[in-house]
């Protein structure tokens, strides 16, 4: 099955655990089921990204993959470990750190208190946090005591990656983060996905624009009625990209 | 001078327990997002409690405070997250509201079994009879330390909420406890945390409070009441702004008992005492009013199928099934069962206007019984028992609830809930405690119509189950039609609605006027009952909401859960006075069965009908065949003049 998903061109790192393996993963909501059996491995260190057109289960898959939405059947890995049943706050501490879709801050808390909030998730100081991430976004230091949902929705979302640059991660989830911004806020966004990768976090990142996602992306997965349909380097799903977004069946 | 210090001194304690139990109902909205009604019932249990331990089986002070405060207390609040606000942490509003409710009533019928109200209790007050001067204000001991707990409380929290992690965490576990979870905290504990926290300022305002009034169930769960302007003031979260609140309201309050009199009010006594007791509802019904208004919701899906609404063959045919069952029962049951029986047909056809209003409208309304009470002094005023005084009851009550829609059409789910409680608890006090009594002074006539023999027991409950017939006809018809369509498209997305160009507050405020006028004419009724005699304490604002939680029970959208509610609400003081050892059976009863469907927001009947539905095969038919693929046709454009004009 893994020969299958990890085409020959996939060098996954020999000897080290992937950082999240789904094996058969049946989930859904009530009685409606979103994921028929879903396979996906994202190596370690590695950037994957996730596409498919509305609707595919992409962000089921990233609520899975958090513990947030609990398989019916099939096995979670994360870093070579059985984690079924975890709870997301557990695997948060064990750094598994999403990002959800929209914008993932607490509104009604400060800049500097959502950021105090940050340091349950991983061994870091408030004053680390604070300086790591004012460093790296000026203009969050400059509205450190302002209410955080009433700043622009750039500024928000960035807060909300703050909590990906400060915990180092083990795997990074990332929604969307792209989702009504101005191109230029998604690019330096993207820079800072880019340079965690960089750093060797593994990602694996849910995107509706293709285009930016493959362009920083070491693999690609392909998602189509919640199962995976194309697995590979992103040259070569770009392909069935089109295809499917606009109604084939590949 | 002197005067003035010391009614600013008991103003200042006043306040400081006003702004007590008020930051407890603020932390609860904060963390819990719930306002708790039951704040004040969760503390008159923490006295009582505090009581026995000390003064009934005589343990030192020292250590019945703490095990009350410090452990029974935060266990508690443990519990009543796990079981009752766990599963209602998405419902709706007034679905969480009526949890709170229930559980109001569940600790009043508790206290009443354990501690029999006729018994007389005494906690005597925290330090001796010295006093102590504090600049140029003389407190006494036990005034120095309400004031001092209240500080320490406030400053406490305000540390808490904005230094501490676990404070930040409980702030925002309300807005998103799954982000709470990707933060590596779990939001359950969180949770726990903070409803143990507000169960410890529950028992902390109570145990200080009793020994200043006195210990009884309904004057402690009351008290906290006053609280709620105090609370609102601060918006529900800022705690400087609800302390500031509180002690304001203490203040008028104290300056208004002792400047009232010779300011030339002491010529109309009625208007002082309603003016001194009416003080915080009247700060609550305007800070109210004052909101800025909300945005507009947008619709969410919920988990309740909407009952089947029956046709008009099938409503009528039922109605005519009704009568006759009635008819029949007249002629068998005794005088006295049949006069129950018109009480809880009567109270049933009130109840229809709260299916209207709440189960189709979605709105929430405290204040029921205030429209009947309405209805029921118009129609002993006016007519003297003919039509001309059910009209007059109709429109009176009508007329009222339109005035009382206008400044709070902008409100919604908790804020109209507290507004439509604010003006039932001032007008109980300034309207029937003085106009009607305590103890039944004003005869209303039975109606009589066309030499009906309306003044017997058969008769009038004939009369009853008719108009109660005729009511749920003319309701489902309601339903059916386009106002009802309108109606529940406002309670599913009043967002939507405003975007179809629906003139969202003219809906309102018709169903609003609709459905007191309806509670008028049963109030018109409702005072023919029995001896003819209503009294200012039949239509308390508590009564109001133990209608609407019993309507909750039996299906908020339902004509049978109107039934049911009304049935119970006639029958179960009955069987009080029948078994006066069980005390406080109506309230038990009432609170656990809002509290075991408090996740069941079709009520009993919608329940009822789902088991039906599951257990016997479907009976409609299935679906048509897809049409075979026309081919397809370039729409003609269509431009209606209403469409095309702005109204």
């Amino acid at each position: 099955m893994s020969a299958d998903l990890l085409p020959a061109a996939v060098e996954a790192p020999v000897g080290v655990a992937p950082a999240l393996e789904l094996r058969g993963i049946r989930a859904g909501y009530g009685r409606i089921e979103v994921l028929h059996g879903l396979d996906l491995v994202v190596p370690a260190g590695s950037l994957m990204a996730l596409l498919g057109p509305n609707g595919a289960g992409k962000t089921t898959t990233l609520a899975v993959a958090s513990g947030k939405v609990r398989p019916t059947s099939g096995c979670l890995h994360v870093g070579g470990r059985h984690v079924n049943g975890a709870s997301p706050a557990a695997l948060t501490r064990a750094g598994v750190c999403r990002i959800p879709e929209g914008r993932g801050i607490f509104p009604n808390l400060t800049v500097a208190e959502n950021l105090k909030l940050v340091t349950y998730a991983a061994d870091v100081s408030v004053a680390e946090v604070t300086a790591m991430t004012y460093d790296r976004f000026p203009k969050l230091g400059q509205r450190r005591t302002q209410v955080a949902g009433t700043m622009s929705g750039g500024e928000q979302q960035m807060l909300a990656m703050a909590r990906a640059l400060v915990t180092s991660p083990g795997l990074l989830l990332l929604d969307e983060i792209s989702m009504g911004l101005a191109p230029l806020i998604v690019a330096e966004l993207y820079e800072l996905v880019a340079a965690l990768a960089a750093d060797g976090i593994s990602v694996l990142l849910v995107e509706q624009f293709a285009r930016t996602a493959l362009a920083v992306a070491d693999y690609a997965a392909l998602m189509v009625g919640g199962r995976i349909v194309r697995v590979g380097q992103p040259a070569d799903v770009a392909a069935f990209v089109d295809d499917v977004y606009l109604g084939g069946t590949t | 001078m002197s005067t003035f210090l010391a009614l600013t001194v008991v103003g200042l304690v006043t306040g400081c327990i006003y702004a007590l139990t008020a930051t407890g109902l603020v932390v609860t909205y904060t963390t819990a997002g719930v306002f708790n009604f039951a704040q004040g019932a969760m503390g008159m249990v923490a006295a009582f409690g505090f009581w026995q331990l000390w003064q009934g089986w005589g343990l030192p002070v020292w250590l019945a405070l703490p095990l009350v405060v410090l452990v029974a207390a935060p266990l508690f609040g443990v519990l009543v997250e796990r079981f009752l606000f766990r599963r209602t942490q998405n419902a709706p509003a007034d679905q969480t509201l009526a949890v709170t409710l229930g559980l109001l009533l569940v600790l009043i019928g508790i206290a009443n079994a354990v501690w029999p109200p006729d018994e007389p209790r005494i906690l005597p007050r925290f330090g001796g009879e010295g006093t102590v001067q504090v600049g140029i204000l003389v407190l006494s001991d036990s005034q120095l330390v309400v004031v001092a707990s209240a500080l320490a409380v406030g400053i406490g929290l305000r540390l808490l909420f904005s230094r501490t992690r676990l404070g930040l965490a409980m702030r925002g576990v309300v807005d998103d406890p799954d982000l709470l979870a990707m933060n590596g905290l779990e939001p359950v504990r969180v949770q726990q945390t903070a409803w143990a926290l507000s169960s410890v300022l529950a028992a902390l305002a109570g145990v200080l409070l009793a020994p200043l009034v006195q210990l009884n169930i309904l004057t402690l769960t009351l008290l906290v009441v006053n609280g709620y302007a105090a609370a609102m003031v601060g918006r529900l979260r800022s705690l400087p702004a609800t302390a500031a609140g509180g002690l304001g309201l203490g203040l008028a309050i104290s300056y208004s008992i002792g400047y009232g009199p010779s300011l030339g009010l002491a010529r109309f006594p009625g208007l002082l005492s309603t003016l001194q007791q009416g003080i915080p509802m009247m700060l609550l019904f305007v800070v109210l009013v004052l909101l800025p208004s909300d945005r507009l919701r947008s619709g969410r899906p919920q988990q309740a199928r909407a009952p089947r609404v029956p046709g008009l063959r099938g409503s009528l045919s039922g109605a005519g099934g009704f009568v006759a069952a009635a008819a029949v029962l007249a002629a068998v049951l005794p005088t006295s069962a049949l006069e129950t029986g018109a009480r809880a047909l009567v109270l049933a056809f009130v109840v229809l206007s709260l299916v209207l209003l709440t189960g189709y409208g979605g709105q929430v309304s405290l204040c029921t019984l205030t429209f009947v009470g309405l209805g029921a002094y118009a129609m002993g005023k006016v007519g003297g028992g003919s039509l001309l005084g059910i009209a007059a009851a109709v429109l009176l009550s009508a007329a009222v609830g339109a005035l009382v829609a206008l400044p709070t059409l902008r409100l919604r789910g908790l804020y109209l809930a507290l507004a439509t409680f604010a003006f039932g608890q001032v007008m109980d006090i300034g309207f029937f405690g003085q106009r009607l009594g305590p103890s039944g002074s004003l005869q209303v006539d039975r109606l009589a119509l066309l030499g009906l023999p309306l003044d017997t027991a058969p008769g009038y409950f004939v009369l009853a189950a008719v108009v109660f017939a005729l009511g749920a006809v003319g309701l489902l018809a309601v339903r059916r039609s386009r106002y009802g369509r309108m109606l529940a498209a406002l309670n599913d997305s009043p967002a939507a609605c405003a975007t179809l160009g629906m003139r969202i507050d003219r809906v309102k405020l018709c169903v609003f006027a609709a459905s007191a006028g309806a509670a008028g004419l049963g109030g018109a009724l409702f005072g023919g009952l029995g001896a003819g005699l209503v009294s200012g304490f039949d239509f308390v604002t508590l009564q109001s909401c133990v209608l609407l939680l019993l309507l909750r029970v039996g299906g908020v959208k339902t004509v049978t859960g109107a039934l049911l509610a009304g049935t119970l609400t006639a029958v179960l003081p009955v069987l009080q006075q029948q078994l006066p050892s069980l005390g406080g059976l109506v309230f038990l009863v009432t609170g656990i069965a809002a509290l075991s469907v408090g996740s069941l927001s079709g009520g009993v009947v919608g329940a009822l009908s789902d088991l039906r539905s599951r257990v016997l095969p479907s009976r409609t038919p299935a679906p048509p065949p897809p049409p075979a693929a026309t081919p397809v046709v370039p729409a003609q454009p269509v431009v209606r003049k209403e469409m095309a004009g702005v109204r």
